[in-house]
């Protein structure tokens, strides 16, 4: 005789419950959503902030990328081929250096992308009809850097000529430009791509790890207990990261192990400082991930904020892109992601076998980063349930 | 109070208040507790034991008031309250997927004891739980559950237990193991603040205290409770009690009529109105009237419709 009984044997009442039913849950879940505002900003706020962030930062084939010029000798003609290079709008001289050594060590640490020399006697060497060589070396561990800026060299000479005509012959050109792609001749994006993807990898993971750890607490009740015995935030944060640091170092050991014996990625520098400041950046990253759980309410905003810090440090990082081809306030807001300096220091130094010093900048931004987000996390992690 | 009086209290706080969102949740609430008491915090739903006992143990901080617990401030000593003071929660709040030992072992460890693992060992044969001890924490019944977490919560040798609810939704063979289990502690000096619902815990404690809508309305012995009451009861036994019931409830005099079985509490604060509501009933036949001590259940009831009638 019940209701119950007769809506169970009507098929046009089964029907309208089906729709009853999801749309009490339906009803619901929009409730739980709108409660949760900090949740729902993030929905409307990371896709248009995102949009506009990449939108105007990724360029494909960047311009007015830094190239250092070694000047042997002063000369007009050596000026206009330099001129010619900065019309392309390829080519910023940012810097002039004396000697061959400083000239590698801008490229070993990443500081220019190219390097120009211009040898002694060279306008003499031209006018003779020597036809000498200019040498360009550019950093080719990211070809798609390099490569637009490397296949405009061969207009260079028409138009640095354009103006000062030295010879008569049209055939040969008075010149030749011996373009170098060092650390990476062949051009091939994978040696440039694994590397990458070892920082990107333990972006993501690392992150995660550590971004529920908090809220994970919170939400099972069990902060209540943890809060009630005498421990500090600072050992809650050191007690949840350092597992993750060694589960992080196995993970980059599989990483950087299938890269080098699948992908013949070498190993051009030293294995030791690769492992020592690969875990630095681990723990930057679980650092970062631990102060987001601090910051979020719940789980679902700690995972969005993972979310929203994973993707600019894919597209401005210079994994997908080139960092140098990116606008300046990109470039500074890229600065501001560990996987930026990570990138540069795995690719110099399975790339090009740079050394600590050539990386230090870097190493100083990840230690830097750590230190700020553990500072954050100790500061924001909250001691009493208030 | 002189020095050695102050070290025979535990708890000594004065004019505790906590607000949450704009609701004032505990009001000007002072209390002392002795030193091996076991005080039992008894008040509805909501009426701010909860968080009168994390204001103790520096899980809140007070908006107003001051006071110590152990001998230490609560506002400003609160890592040192935390060592040494147990607090079991009233949700279940260890951690589920560590077996009953990881459990204990993590506790014995953040408190640095010596022998985190001996410590663990000797608590699982303590608490009874030999063979379980592997079992995840998150799989144990309810009654079990409780007792693992008395068990974490006096691991660390702490001076005093804060229980809130512990035997909430625990049957009554397990509520009794727990209780003697406290009487055990108190014995050997542990002070134990215990937060409960239950009437008959209520009178197994020395002292206890009343608390609804975040006053404190009433403290002492369970005799002393009932004797400041002032409350005047009749017990009714006979045919027909349901009428009854309906036509004192109401009348002038008549605070509260209770059904116990199958007899009926008639209590009142003013004894003579009261005697002169029930007069047209005392003498009928089938009515048997016998005047009793009010049970602490009278008494807190008529507390908590007095208290509803003044603060809302």
């Amino acid at each position: 005789m019940s209701t119950r009984g007769r809506l169970d044997h009507s098929a046009p009442e089964r029907w309208f419950g089906f729709w009853r039913r999801t749309y009490a849950m339906l009803v619901k879940e929009f409730i739980q959503l709108r409660r949760d505002r900090v949740s729902f900003a993030m929905i409307v706020m990371i896709p248009v902030m995102q949009l506009m962030l990449f939108g105007y930062a990724i360029n494909t084939t960047p311009r007015h990328l830094p190239a250092a010029v070694l000047l042997q000798e002063d000369s007009d003609l050596g000026r206009s081929i330099l001129k010619a290079m900065e019309n392309t709008a390829y080519f910023r001289f940012t810097r002039e250096v004396g000697s061959v050594a400083e000239f590698d060590d801008l490229l070993l640490s990443g500081k220019v992308l190219f390097g120009v020399e211009i040898p002694r006697g060279f306008e003499r060497a031209v006018r003779r009809g020597d036809r000498p060589a200019l040498l360009v070396a550019a950093d080719a561990t990211d070809p798609v850097a390099a490569s637009s800026a490397l296949s405009s060299l061969g207009m260079i000479v028409q138009t640095a000529l354009a103006h000062d005509l030295y010879t008569g012959n049209p055939v040969t050109t008075p010149f030749e430009i011996r373009a170098h792609a060092r650390y990476n001749p062949a051009a091939s994006s994978r040696l440039n791509i694994v590397p990458g993807l070892v920082g990107t990898i333990l972006t993501m993971t690392m992150l995660i790890f550590t971004a529920l750890s908090v809220t994970r607490e919170i939400e099972r009740g069990t902060m209540e207990s943890l809060l009630s015995m005498p421990i500090k935030p600072v050992e809650v944060m050191l007690g949840k990261i350092i597992p993750y640091v060694m589960v992080g170092f196995l993970q980059a050991t599989i990483i950087i192990g299938i890269g080098v014996l699948l992908f013949g990625v070498p190993i051009m520098g030293s294995l030791l400082l690769l492992a020592l400041l690969s875990t630095l950046f681990i723990a930057t990253n679980l650092s970062i991930g631990y102060t987001f759980s601090t910051l979020a309410q719940n789980q679902l905003q700690a995972m969005q904020l993972s979310m929203m810090f994973f993707l600019p440090s894919i597209l401005l990082s210079g994994f997908m892109f080139p960092f140098l081809g990116m606008p300046q306030w990109a470039q500074i807001l890229g600065e501001c992601l560990p996987l930026t300096h990570y990138l540069r220091i795995v690719r110099a130094i399975m790339l090009k076998g740079s050394t600590l010093q050539n990386l230090q900048h870097d190493t100083i931004a990840l230690v830097g980063l750590m230190l700020f987000a553990m500072t954050v996390a100790v500061f924001r992690f909250r001691r009493t349930l208030d | 109070m002189t020095g050695a009086a102050r070290a025979e209290i535990a708890i000594d706080v004065r004019g505790l208040t906590k607000s949450f969102g704009g609701r004032e949740v505990v009001h000007d609430l002072s209390m002392q507790v002795r030193r091996g008491s076991i005080y039992g915090f008894l008040g509805p739903n909501g009426s701010g034991k909860t968080t009168t006992i994390r204001m103790l143990c520096g899980l809140l901080t007070p908006d107003g008031g001051e006071g110590t617990c152990l001998g230490f401030d609560i506002r400003r000593d609160a890592d040192k309250i935390k060592r040494r003071v147990g607090y079991m929660t009233q949700r279940f709040s260890l951690y589920q997927d560590l077996s009953v030992r990881e459990n204990l072992e993590f506790v014995a460890r953040l408190y640095g004891m010596a022998d985190p693992q001996g410590a663990a060992r000797d608590m699982v044969r303590r608490l009874g739980l030999a063979g379980r001890e592997r079992q995840l924490a998150g799989e144990l019944s309810g009654g079990w559950k409780q007792r693992l977490a008395l068990g974490a919560c006096t691991l660390p040798n702490p001076q005093l237990l804060l229980l809130d609810e512990p035997t909430a939704g625990v049957d009554p063979k397990a509520r009794r193991d727990f209780w003697n289990e406290i009487h055990a502690l108190a014995g050997e000096g542990l002070t134990v603040l215990v937060s409960t619902h239950y009437m008959d815990e209520a009178e197994r404690c020395h002292e206890i205290a009343y608390i609804a809508y975040g006053h404190l309305l009433a403290h002492g012995s369970v005799s002393e409770v009932i004797a400041q009451s002032a409350l005047t009861t009749y017990t009714v036994s006979g045919a027909d009690l349901r009428e009854l019931t309906t036509s004192l409830a109401g009348k002038p005099g008549v605070d509260m009529v209770a059904p116990f079985g199958t007899s009926l509490h008639v209590s009142g604060r003013d004894r003579r109105a009261l005697d002169v509501a029930i007069a047209p009933w005392r003498d009928k036949a089938d009515l048997r009237w016998e005047e009793a001590a009010p049970s602490l259940e009278d008494v807190f009831i008529d507390l908590m419709n007095r208290s509803r009638d003044n603060f809302q």
